[in-house]
């Protein structure tokens, strides 16, 4: 083989290799080792040390299950209101957006300028107890009301109850949502639209049969884009949240920082992503996306 | 995600509306003020911010509203170990630009026009990447540092960075390259112009776009990453965790040039992203005539 | 340098200058004074002294300050944040003060946020046999102090350099019980955990931990997610000195947290001023320090030491082993003991000082004032039970319980559970 064509041979190699490189020693030998971390035991003053020492993911799980299902809980109940607020936005956007169309979506994407911390301190700042959403409710008269829809505490508070943790959540997550479906519409063809209503299909019908399927691959990648996010925080939940509403993500970090016990944090972060890749793949054979990789990747 | 970003604005500027003729008129008003809602609520918090750069408070707490001042703005440096985090953030995330840039469009360049053996399992890489959750990539990359024993600082956040970057930027390469045309490329190489000259001279260019987006996206991904850098960061302090960590301690109290800040931040943003528009929009006119 | 008998080992010299050697004799044997170096040994012999004894320690560390008997003029100095004096800048007027009279440069981070996580950042480094790169660090008293004596991280005191120390420091901090004889550290200011509450929403009076269980504050109560100050606290809500409490005594103050759970609203790291100001807290476990410092700045917070009984703590300066300039911290550390000095830093930390000798000092500054803001805070700082608190209240006052590690794992696993989860 002559020097150029080998050359051209090696080419993909050669340009992936620096990158490849940077990712499987910055993120697959780390994620192998934390694998490892995960069996030690030990402490920080007397070292840890490899001991094949499997029970600390049952320790792990018994201690946190709580922990674990409220955070799946919690990434269920985002996820779902994420999707039900923006793919109406998206709809909006795709179909009606006109010559907008960018202006709009580069106003929904405005907010994400500023850093997250930052926003979701606002949020607190907002629903205190005397902050403005309550003064507001107290003004309109509307406290008693929320409060029997639960959506304010017994003892007239946002802050510190799940409903703020969620709606932290949903807030900081829209655009993951709205982007990927928003990006399906888009594909859309507005042929197929025409043709449904020349086959006397209506509104709905021409949305229901048409529309809306075309559009899931942007749904499944919203969900997948949203969920795993969302399920893995623990900012909102120490900024806005409670005694009752700590995450997983608070305790790996608790237990990492102030506890030091690196076997369980390294087990549970473990656990979270294995709960999580299992729910992404069932999701994906549930909906029957062959290219969920494809999708995603985007 | 940024990617989608990119690309949804992309579409949104060559799709136009195509719907000429209008039938049913009534709830029609809904979709718009659904719409509309979402983007208010979605502002608020940052009003919220921008109002309270602004307050005149006494003592510690940015809580009640004392009257309109610019003293924040003027003293906008007063809090070193503030102003030294911002300078962390920026610098760092200008390094990782240029690292996660220059990685990823290679990557993304060989994804996008090859098919080699093994471009599966680097694709599964890439997704396995974007895929994981936050926490679990800081805590890996935590507990990989402590095995080796390998103190956290600036460097350390700057690696993680680049490492959760490069994934983004390959994808939107890959993404821009897989639709371009090949026949360009040959034509130069029937041209005579070696591999090297190709690259910069027409790929390159064409990439650009897409390089640009994927740098855009490092850098605002970098500036406000919070959850992997609280995982490697030692003792160096960035933005986000400067901001965290005063709601923390101090008795809570997040002091105004916090806000000034992120009014600033945003402002650049807009203008950036304003200018970008305007001159997308010369260029269509320009391409179009 | 004349005689040939100069340079040779004393007792050699005796032996060789007594009377029956001729002056001939005397030189041959000074000519074999290269060999006979050797024999310097010749005489009794020193009993060899162990190597383990406090003797021989005490030796170590006062060859050791020997070795670094001049101060190399720069500090480097690590503290919690907001616990020095600020100026109108960005500057501290006592550091500034401490370089113009010693010349010694000064770089100082508040780098430290709570004690386990800096704990856990400097740890791996010391075990490695390196320096943190500060010479200071502030030190609670409590599980890290003790890890840090324990495995020999910290470099003992050197005591004869102390003098402003030992004539002015307040009997709370001067051997203490975490530090016998001061050994190791030497207090930088210290604070009490007791119930602040918010007058606006409370009408009645608080004295008790009772009143932090209280259904009627149901939501609006406040405790830290902290392993020293809550499980002390409620050791002393049942009845107990938590410096003599035993396993029992814990499982009981477990419980006594775990009732209370329901009606917390949240477990807070640092940051319940601000709610406790806002509304959102009636009423919450807090440091003396901080409702000082909030009551100055405009809120209207009440603080009190519940009649069981608080923790007291102290915040130590203390020398990290392989610190690159400790004789300048030495200088820096004892300097602070000095009256008017204590008294810049205590005017701006408001928490308790450890030189009284600062009360009268800022009362004059309260009568020299000009401003009616500054009379009123002077004068205000100078009457603070929360400042300079009465004797009295020094036996309401308790220490953290000093754990081995043993006993660490039990405290832990008893009390981290509740508020972590």
């Amino acid at each position: 083989m002559t020097w150029s064509r080998l050359r051209a041979k090696l080419a993909p190699y050669w340009l992936v290799l620096p990158a490849w490189l940077w990712l499987v020693i910055f993120f697959v030998v780390p994620t192998l080792v934390m694998l490892s971390v995960s069996t030690m035991t030990g402490n920080l003053l007397d070292g840890f040390k490899q001991t094949w020492h499997w029970s600390t993911y049952s320790h792990g799980w018994s201690l946190y299950h709580v922990q674990f299902v409220r955070s799946i809980v919690y990434g269920l109940i985002a996820t779902a209101l994420c999707l039900v607020i923006a793919y109406p936005v998206a709809y909006w956007i795709a179909f009606r957006g006109g010559r907008h169309k960018s202006s709009l979506l580069f106003l929904l994407l405005l907010p994400f300028f500023v850093s997250f911390v930052i926003r979701t301190q606002s949020w607190g700042f907002i629903l205190s107890d005397h902050g403005l959403a309550l003064n507001w409710a107290r003004d309109l008269h509307v406290l008693g009301l929320l409060k029997d829809v639960h959506l304010v505490s017994s003892s007239g508070s946002i802050l510190q109850t799940p409903v703020a943790v969620v709606g932290g959540l949903v807030y900081n997550f829209l655009p993951f949502t709205v982007l990927p479906i928003y990006v399906a519409l888009e594909r859309v063809d507005p042929a197929l639209l025409e043709a449904s209503s020349d086959l006397y299909a209506n509104k709905a019908s021409a949305f229901s049969k048409v529309v809306l399927p075309l559009s899931m691959p942007g749904v499944f990648a919203a969900v997948l884009l949203t969920f795993v996010p969302v399920a893995s925080d623990y900012v909102n939940a120490t900024i806005l949240g409670g005694t009752k509403t700590t995450m997983i993500g608070n305790i790996i970090q608790t237990e990492y920082f102030t506890n030091s016990d690196y076997p369980t944090a390294a087990a549970l972060s473990f656990i979270l992503m294995a709960a999580l890749l299992i729910g992404v793949f069932a999701y994906a054979r549930a909906l029957g996306t062959e290219d969920v990789l494809e999708m995603a990747a985007r | 995600m940024t990617a989608l970003a990119g690309e949804a604005l992309e579409l949104a500027e060559e799709h136009p509306t195509q719907q000429r003729r209008r039938r049913r008129l009534h709830g029609r008003w809904a979709l718009p003020l659904w719409g509309w809602l979402v983007i208010a609520w979605l502002c608020a918090p940052i009003i919220v911010m921008i109002v309270f750069g602004f307050n005149n408070y006494p003592g510690k707490f940015n809580t009640n509203w004392h009257g309109f001042t610019f003293k924040w703005y003027r003293h906008l440096f007063a809090i070193g170990d503030l102003t030294t985090s911002l300078e962390n953030s920026l610098s760092i995330a200008a390094i990782v630009t240029v690292i996660a840039t220059i990685l990823g469009t290679l990557l993304g360049m060989s994804l996008g026009r090859y098919r080699f053996f093994g471009s599966g399992s680097v694709n599964l890489l890439l997704f396995a990447n974007i895929a994981a959750p936050e926490i679990v990539l800081g805590a890996a990359l935590l507990s990989f540092f402590l095995t080796l024993g390998i103190p956290r600082g600036y460097w350390t956040i700057v690696i993680a960075h680049v490492m959760f970057s490069i994934a983004y930027v390959a994808v939107t390469v890959k993404a821009r390259m897989a639709g371009m045309d090949p026949a360009l490329e040959e034509a130069s190489r029937d041209l005579g112009a070696g591999p090297v000259v190709t690259f910069f001279r027409v790929t390159l260019p064409m990439l650009m776009p897409g390089v640009l987006a994927g740098a855009l996206l490092t850098f605002a991904l970098s500036i406000d990453d919070y959850i992997i850098t609280s995982f490697n960061n030692g003792s160096t302090q960035t933005f986000p965790l400067w901001v965290y960590g005063a709601s923390q301690r101090n008795g809570g109290s997040v002091p105004a040039q916090v806000n000034v800040m992120g009014t600033l931040i945003f402002g650049f943003g807009v203008l950036v992203a304003v200018i970008g528009f305007a001159v997308n929009r010369e260029k269509k006119v320009r391409d179009s005539s | 340098m004349n005689s040939p008998l100069d340079g040779l080992p004393p007792d050699l010299v005796r032996g060789l200058t007594s009377p029956r050697l001729s002056r001939r004799r005397a030189l041959q044997i000074g000519g074999l004074s290269a060999l006979g170096l050797s024999l310097a040994a010749c005489g009794i012999p020193a009993a060899p002294g162990s190597k383990l004894g406090l003797h021989a320690a005490r030796e170590q560390i006062t060859k050791f300050w020997m070795q670094h008997a001049k101060n190399t003029g720069q500090l480097n100095f690590e503290n919690w944040p907001l616990y020095i004096d600020v100026g109108k800048g960005n500057d501290h007027p006592s550091l500034d003060l401490f370089t113009k009279q010693t010349g010694i440069k000064v770089k100082y981070d508040e780098g430290i946020q709570d004690d386990d996580s800096y704990f856990g950042k400097i740890q791996p480094v010391l075990a490695a046999g390196q320096s943190i790169g500060w010479d200071i660090i502030v030190i609670t008293n409590g599980i890290y102090l003790d890890r840090l004596v324990n495995l020999d991280y910290l470099i003992p005191l050197d005591q004869n350099a102390m003098p402003n120390f030992y004539a002015n420091a307040s009997p709370l901090v001067l051997d203490p019980s975490f530090d016998r004889g001061n050994v190791y550290t030497m207090a930088w200011q210290s604070g009490m955990t007791g119930i602040a509450y918010n007058p606006k929403y409370i009408d009645r009076e608080i004295t008790s931990w009772e009143d932090l269980q209280d259904p009627a504050f149901r939501g609006k109560i406040g405790m830290f997610a902290d392993i020293e100050d809550t499980p002390n606290s409620a050791l002393c809500a049942i009845g107990v000195n938590p410096e003599t409490s035993t396993e029992a005594d814990w499982r009981k103050a477990a419980d006594w947290l775990k009732k209370q759970r329901p009606l917390v609203r949240k477990y807070y790291q640092q940051d319940y001023v601000a709610p406790l100001s806002k509304g959102d807290l009636w009423i919450s476990l807090a440091w003396s320090g901080d409702i000082f410092q909030a009551n100055a700045s405009g809120s209207n917070l009440k603080f009190v030491v519940p009649k069981e009984g608080a923790p007291l703590w102290t915040d130590n300066m203390c020398i990290p082993v392989h610190a690159q300039h400790p004789r300048d911290a030495m200088t820096y550390m004892d300097w602070v003991y000095q009256p008017k000095i204590a008294t810049l830093l205590a005017e701006y930390i408001n928490y308790i000082t450890p030189v009284p000798a600062t009360q009268p000092l800022i009362m004059a500054d309260a009568k020299a004032a000009k401003s009616k803001d500054d009379k009123e805070f002077y004068t205000q700082l100078a009457e603070s039970p929360l400042i300079f608190p009465s004797k009295a209240d020094y036996s309401k006052l308790h220490r953290y319980r000093v754990l081995d590690s043993a006993e660490e794992q039990v405290w832990d696993s008893l009390f981290e559970p509740i508020y972590q989860s």
